[in-house]
């Protein structure tokens, strides 16, 4: 797999999307982190899970961004949208949603992140991947997933069930305790 | 492509979700961290199933597979943090603070509750022996907590002497026991909320 591996210098078109979008990604997400305004929160996430739909994409996991942009901008953001509303949170500018270890997070985030860099790129440096189109598609999933991993599938849905009569319980408030 | 372009991307991702998980008060700001850290984890699954040609597309199988677990858990989150916020009348992280310690108590009650009837430090330090059985029955004494709040939405002065008052003081050591930060919001909101 390293064979003749190209150049970083002279990157493929692939690539220069792929980085255009990872930085769409990476700087929405921290606007998600650092924006003062809770909603604009919500929608910098959607931002960024867009970014990394296209991201995707660009990989050849059409299915996955297609399940991506359904599940995650449109579930689970409404969702998050739905418990910023019915907390009651501030709509507007609000000082207090910062914990006062701030500077203590931050200097855990940048090692975090000086860690994990230079462990990839150690490590993948020569690591290269032709993209072929199609191995990502619908169908090659689909058989993928009904041939091979049935049973993860199956268990996933009664996990996914059990989650949801779970989330009901405890969100209706006229089941006692006992 | 080189692999190194989406393994850095999704580190910084799960570092930036790591701040965000650390650094902020509201609950469901720290439920979108995680979902950050997770997709990070998404990308890097991704990239390695394109990069070694799995057979079996176990990458992205698994992928969609963490996408419904964290739908799942984002399901589960939201309700437990709903819940939350009907007892507490509060989603910050760090008024939360009934598993803290006990002999810290005495102190922010007295600095944060001036009017109401200062609570005996018995009672503040009752936890620590009866620890596991109190555990075990946190909902039903903060749920009489919670009744005994919403009755006093209906009378308009809460009275020191007051049996509902005792039974705020008495029925539940979480509900009056938590950080004074909420007592601000809690009065804020109760004004607007509606009465069940």
């Amino acid at each position: 797999m390293n064979e003749a591996v190209p150049s970083y210098l002279s990157p493929t078109g692939q690539e220069i999307v792929f980085l255009l979008l990872g930085a769409v990604a990476v700087g929405s997400a921290l606007l998600v982190v650092t924006t003062k305004q809770l909603v604009h929160a919500a929608l910098w996430l959607v931002v960024s899970f867009g970014a990394l739909a296209g991201c995707y994409l660009v990989l050849t996991a059409e299915f996955v961004a297609w399940v991506q942009v359904l599940i995650y901008v449109g579930a689970v953001v409404a969702l998050l949208l739905f418990g910023i509303m019915l907390t009651r949170a501030p709509i507007g500018r609000s000082p207090g949603l910062d914990s006062g270890n701030r500077v203590v997070a931050a200097i855990v985030a940048v090692a975090t992140a000086a860690v994990l860099v230079t462990v990839v790129i150690d490590g993948f440096r020569t690591a290269y991947a032709d993209l072929t189109p199609g191995r990502g598609t619908a169908g090659e999933l689909g058989s993928s997933i009904f041939r091979n991993w049935v049973l993860p599938f199956e268990a996933l849905s009664v996990l996914l069930l059990a989650a949801l009569v779970g989330a009901i319980v405890l969100s209706r408030t006229d089941i006692r305790g006992r | 492509m080189h692999i190194v372009y989406p393994a850095v991307v999704s580190a910084l991702l799960f570092s930036i979700g790591v701040y965000g998980v650390l650094a902020r008060r509201n609950t469901i700001l720290v439920l979108m961290s995680v979902e950050l850290m997770l997709n990070a984890v998404n990308l890097n699954l991704v990239a390695f199933d394109v990069w070694l040609r799995d057979r079996l597309h176990g990458g992205q199988v698994l992928t969609l597979f963490v996408i419904v677990i964290a739908a799942a858990e984002v399901g589960i989150g939201l309700a437990i943090v709903l819940a939350v916020y009907r007892t507490r009348r509060t989603v910050d992280l760090d008024s939360l603070t009934t598993l803290t310690d006990p002999p810290g108590y005495p102190t922010t009650e007295e600095a944060d509750d001036p009017q109401g009837p200062t609570p005996t430090p018995q009672a503040a330090r009752k936890p620590p022996p009866t620890d596991a059985p109190s555990q075990t029955g946190q909902a039903p004494p903060q749920r009489g907590g919670s009744e005994a709040l919403t009755e006093r939405d209906g009378g308009d002065a809460p009275n020191p002497g007051d049996p509902g008052e005792a039974t705020i003081q008495g029925g539940a050591d979480g509900t009056t026991i938590h950080g004074g930060g909420a007592t601000g919001t809690r009065g804020a909101s109760r004004s607007g909320r509606p009465t069940p």
